[in-house]
Formats: C-alpha cells, sequence, structure tokens
C-alpha cells in the first residue's frame, strides 16, 4: 500500500501547465463550434465596398477578405466546418476499429485474415492521395470527404485494439469467463473491450490532431469544402490572392488550425500517459 | 517469407490496379465525354475513343487491355495536355524528386541527432525542445507552413524565389529551397519522434547495460544502440514516405512548382483521368516497392533475422 500511495497522491496532482492551457483552448475552440453562428450570424454577409480591408480598418478587427467578409467572424464561424469533421472521423474510425479490431484479435481464424488483408489494402494507399483522387474525381461534398477519410484512418485503430485484445485473450480471466460459457459478445464487449480501452481513447486523440490536419490540407486543396465556406483550411486558399494586403486573412486561419492541433496533441500525450499508469497501478 | 512477402505485395498491387481503374468508370457524367475532354464530340471522335479504349469489348477485356497496356509502358493520353502520359510525367518527374530529396537529406540531417540526443538525455533541454518541435511539426499543416515562409520571404527577406520552377539547373535548386524546408519540418517531426522512440527502447536494452559494464566508452555504447535503433526508424520508412505524398502536393501547390503534386492536383481538378490513375499507380508502386526495400534492409541490419527467416521459409 505504501509503495502505491505517491503514484495515487501524483495522479491526483494537476496537469501540467501545458496541458491547462491546451484544455482551455480546446474549450473555447468548442466554444465557437456550438456557439459561432449564433455570435456571428451574419458572418459570410458581403459587402463589396468594404473589399479587403486592413486589420483594425472601419471597425474590422482583423480586417476583411476579398468579398468584404470580417475576417474574425468568419474565423470564429470557420470552426465549426473545420473542426466537426475531424471529431467525427476520429470517433468513426475508432468504432470501426474497435469493431472489427475485437473481432479479428478474439476470433481469428480466416475473419483475422481477411480484416488483415483489408487494412494491408487501405495502408498501401496514402491518406491524402486517396482523399485528393476520389473526392476530386467523384466530385464528393464534405460528408462523402469525411466518409472517406473515416476509412483510410481506420486501419491504424483496427491494428491497435486487434493487438490489444489478442494480449488480453490469453489472459487467465478471460478463459475464466470463457468456462462460465458466456457468449463471445459478452466476453469481446464486457470483458476485453474495458481493458484496452485506454489505448483505443488515446488514439482517438491524437487522430483527431491528425485528421484535423488531413483535413484542413484537403479543403485548402479544394477537396471536401465548397469555394467561399467559412472553413478554416478553405479560407486559406480563398484568401491567398490578397495575403499582402490582409496577412491577416491567411495568417488567423492557419494559426488556429495550428494552435488547436497542438492542444489536441498535448492533451492526448497526457491521456494517454494517465491511462498506462492507471493500467500499470491495476 | 519473404517469397510471401514479395506475393502478398503483388496481389495488393493487383486489387488497386483493379480499383483505379473502375475510377474511369465510378467518375460522374458520360463515360465518352469525359474521355472527349475538350475536344469536339461528333461522330468520327466518338468513334475514334471507344476504339483507343476498347470500350466495345467487355469490361474485363478492358481491364486486361489496360494492364497490358500499363505493362508496356503505354499509360495513355492527357486530355488536358495533349500528350501521352509518360511525357507529362517524365517532364515533372525531376523536380519532384529533387525536391523530396533536398527535403529528405535536411531532414535526416537535423531530425535522427536531436533524435538521438533527446533519447541519451531524456528529459534534458534537448529533449524538451525536441519534443515541442516534433509536436509543432505534426500539428502544423504542410501548407500553413509554406504560406509563412512565402510571405516571409517575398516580403521581408527577398532573397529567395518563392514562385515556380525557375530554368534549370542551379536556378531550379534555388526555387526548390523553401518548398524542401517546408516539406522538411513535417518529415522532421516524425523522424524524431521515430529515432528517440527507437533510441530510448534500445538504451534499455540488456546488450547495452552489458557493454557499459565492460567498460565500453559511452560514445561506442550509444553507436551500438544506434544501430539497433535504426531497424524500427527503418520500418517507420512507410509513415515518412505517406506523409511525403501527401505534402509534395501541398507543398508544390502553395509554391506553384511544376511538379508531380500539381499534375495530379490539376489532372484532378480536370477530370484529366489517364493522368490520375498513372500517378496513383505510380506512387502505390514507389510505397509497395519501398515497403519491401525496408523490410530487406531489416535483414542487413539485424543478423537475427536472417536466421529466423531462414528457418520459416
Amino acid at each position: 500500500m505504501t509503495a502505491v500511495a505517491p503514484t495515487r497522491a501524483r495522479s491526483r496532482r494537476l496537469p501540467p501547465a501545458s496541458v491547462l492551457v491546451s484544455l482551455a483552448v480546446l474549450a473555447l475552440a468548442l466554444l465557437a463550434v456550438v456557439l459561432g453562428r449564433f455570435l456571428f450570424p451574419d458572418a459570410m454577409h458581403q459587402d463589396i465596398l468594404s473589399s479587403t480591408l486592413a486589420p483594425g480598418e472601419d471597425g474590422h478587427l482583423l480586417g476583411t477578405d476579398e468579398l468584404g467578409r470580417d475576417v474574425l467572424a468568419m474565423s470564429v464561424a470557420g470552426a465549426a466546418s473545420a473542426l466537426v469533421g475531424p471529431i467525427i472521423i476520429a470517433v468513426g474510425s475508432m468504432v470501426l476499429g474497435v469493431i472489427l479490431g475485437t473481432l479479428a484479435g478474439y476470433e481469428r481464424g480466416w475473419l483475422d485474415s481477411v480484416i488483415g488483408r483489408w487494412t494491408d489494402l487501405l495502408l498501401a494507399l496514402p491518406v491524402l492521395l486517396a482523399a485528393i483522387v476520389v473526392g476530386g474525381v467523384l466530385g464528393g461534398g464534405y460528408w462523402v470527404t469525411v466518409g472517406l477519410l473515416i476509412l483510410l484512418f481506420s486501419p491504424s485503430d483496427i491494428r491497435i485494439v486487434r493487438a490489444g485484445v489478442m494480449e488480453q485473450s490469453a489472459r487467465p480471466y478471460i478463459e475464466a469467463a470463457q468456462m462460465l460459457s458466456l457468449s463471445r459478445w459478452r466476453v469481446m464487449f464486457r470483458h476485453i473491450l474495458p481493458n484496452v480501452a485506454s489505448l483505443v481513447i488515446t488514439n482517438m486523440m491524437l487522430n483527431v490532431a491528425f485528421a484535423l490536419v488531413a483535413f484542413s490540407s484537403l479543403s485548402f486543396l479544394g477537396v471536401g469544402v465548397a469555394a467561399g465556406t467559412a472553413d478554416w483550411g478553405r479560407q486559406l486558399t480563398d484568401n491567398r490572392a490578397i495575403m499582402f494586403d490582409n496577412p491577416a486573412a491567411v495568417f488567423v486561419p492557419a494559426a488556429l488550425i495550428v494552435v488547436v492541433a497542438v492542444a489536441v496533441n498535448l492533451v492526448g500525450d497526457w491521456i494517454g500517459q494517465r491511462l498506462s499508469q492507471v493500467g500499470e497501478e491495476a | 517469407m519473404l517469397a510471401a512477402r514479395v506475393l502478398g505485395t503483388l496481389a495488393v498491387l493487383l486489387v488497386l490496379s483493379i480499383v483505379i481503374f473502375a475510377m474511369m468508370y465510378m467518375a460522374p457524367g458520360d463515360l465518352v465525354k469525359n474521355l472527349l475532354g475538350n475536344r469536339a464530340s461528333n461522330p468520327d471522335t466518338i468513334a475514334a475513343i471507344r476504339a483507343q479504349y476498347h470500350l466495345d469489348e467487355p469490361v474485363v477485356t478492358q481491364y486486361l487491355l489496360w494492364l497490358k497496356g500499363l505493362l508496356t509502358g503505354d499509360l495513355g493520353e492527357s486530355i488536358r495536355l495533349q500528350v501521352p502520359v509518360t511525357e507529362a510525367i517524365g517532364a515533372r518527374v525531376g523536380i519532384t524528386a529533387a525536391m523530396c530529396a533536398i527535403a529528405f537529406a535536411m531532414s535526416v540531417v537535423v531530425a535522427v541527432p536531436l533524435g538521438v540526443i533527446s533519447a541519451v538525455r531524456a528529459g534534458g533541454w534537448t529533449d524538451r525542445i525536441g519534443n515541442a518541435l516534433s509536436v509543432l511539426g505534426l500539428s502544423a499543416p504542410t501548407f500553413a507552413v509554406g504560406l509563412l515562409l512565402l510571405y516571409v520571404f517575398a516580403y521581408y527577406l527577398p532573397i529567395l524565389p518563392v514562385y515556380g520552377g525557375g530554368d534549370g539547373g542551379l536556378d531550379t535548386l534555388r526555387h526548390l529551397i523553401l518548398p524542401g524546408i517546408t516539406l522538411a519540418l513535417g518529415l522532421g517531426a516524425i523522424l524524431v519522434k521515430l529515432t528517440r522512440t527507437a533510441m530510448l527502447r534500445e538504451l534499455e536494452a540488456d546488450y547495452v547495460t552489458f557493454a557499459r559494464a565492460r567498460g565500453l566508452s559511452e560514445r561506442t555504447v550509444r553507436n551500438l544502440a544506434l544501430r539497433g535503433a535504426a531497424i524500427p526508424v527503418v520500418t517507420g520508412a512507410s509513415l515518412v514516405l505517406t506523409f511525403l505524398v501527401g505534402g509534395t502536393v501541398l507543398a508544390e501547390t502553395t509554391f506553384s512548382l511544376p511538379g508531380l503534386g500539381t499534375l495530379l492536383e490539376d489532372s484532378v481538378l480536370f477530370k484529366d483521368i489517364a493522368v490520375v490513375q498513372a500517378l496513383t499507380l505510380l506512387v502505390a508502386v514507389v510505397i509497395a516497392v519501398i515497403a519491401l526495400l525496408a523490410d530487406l534492409a531489416y535483414l542487413l541490419l539485424d543478423p537475427r533475422l536472417r536466421d529466423r527467416i531462414g528457418v520459416d521459409s
């Protein structure tokens, strides 16, 4: 007991400052996602007279873009498009990973080989290339791109869950559960799953950051988000031409992408460390 | 083992080639119109297109003829550029290869030593800086870094060109520096992480403790560990490559470089399907071959595996 106490005490201590700041950043970003459209209902309002104002001019704190839209309002309103997609991508890929990875790791046999070959195939394709080609040639919209990225992100989740499940399946408590002739679904999802949850959650957080970068890269290239939409990646492309007249129109959305991605990465790493500590204590 | 690995790679490529072939049929709109592009649509040209793509044959025959064309180096014709696809790719492959080489060299020179020092002095200030840089490099999208460099070098520090590919030789090289740095940041971030993790694991291995116990110098010990750490780093090559493919498109688009990335981007927007098919397949083949080579590099780096494979096969 005494040996355990210091670890407990440490885990109750506040997280490091960088993580606290990151959590605050994420809270603000989520607030912008939820409240963006109420805070700036006329973010998309165009005004040809105030086209491309520099920051501070005419009451526009960050200036305006080529169509006279306020950059500050656009950037807050753009949070929804830039963040909802990546979150759904990470969660969707996690769900796919949990289902297919658990089946592959617990059932083994032909199901495992089929799922294994499927992940091999998806891993042979670079995410961005596949998304550009499929999205561009088939002309996919926002949700098609999200669906495509869920598919392309899933192999890493499947592999991680599969490895975790295989490791757990060999343990005595699973043998005991099998002896009690619990149904295989009960064993898989009530007994094994909670024990691989820490891996799954950590990977999901890191996937949010990757998805944010990938998704904004695609909107920068014009895939997934229509021209003129309030979306951080799209704003960068749309405003490139006026970069030298109003740098804020490009660098504010760019900085927002970087800051949010860094915050997600730091929080993800921290959660990963916390969960693996808890695992060691148990 | 090795034979199975090669066969597996071939199988994956074969399945991909079917998917890529099917792209022609999955594109929205009328197939013949897509293949005609901007050319005038009259019975003669339509008949020519149908003959050129064997559209009157069964789909399986079409695929086999297409595959045969690929294997004999006939990748079809670009409807946008009106030249054979091989020519369009050949004209641009150099600039992309040079940019990737520059980025790769820069990132290896900086990231591998940084990763090693971070692991050796884990928790020290080098480690913290390395960690901060790698989180930043992974979080900053390539185009955001590119646009920032473009702005700084166009506005405040006009010593390097920020647009286009220059006119050959040294001038082109100068044009490749900024896109190269842009790519190198993301690449370096991945490499620092890979090297640090691998090196940390090796430094905890028994042979390192033993080498220290025998009184070998710290330098020698570190070199031993680095050799062991090389394996996971080389395996990570596929991760690096996947990043590189996407990054190339973004860096070239940002700096308007006439390379393969912009060729892909333009062809996708124009629905120039023959070029898109050829480039996608090219990337898939390159990735598959490099993944295979990485597995072979294993054998060179770790003598233990050579025996194990000998037993398995």
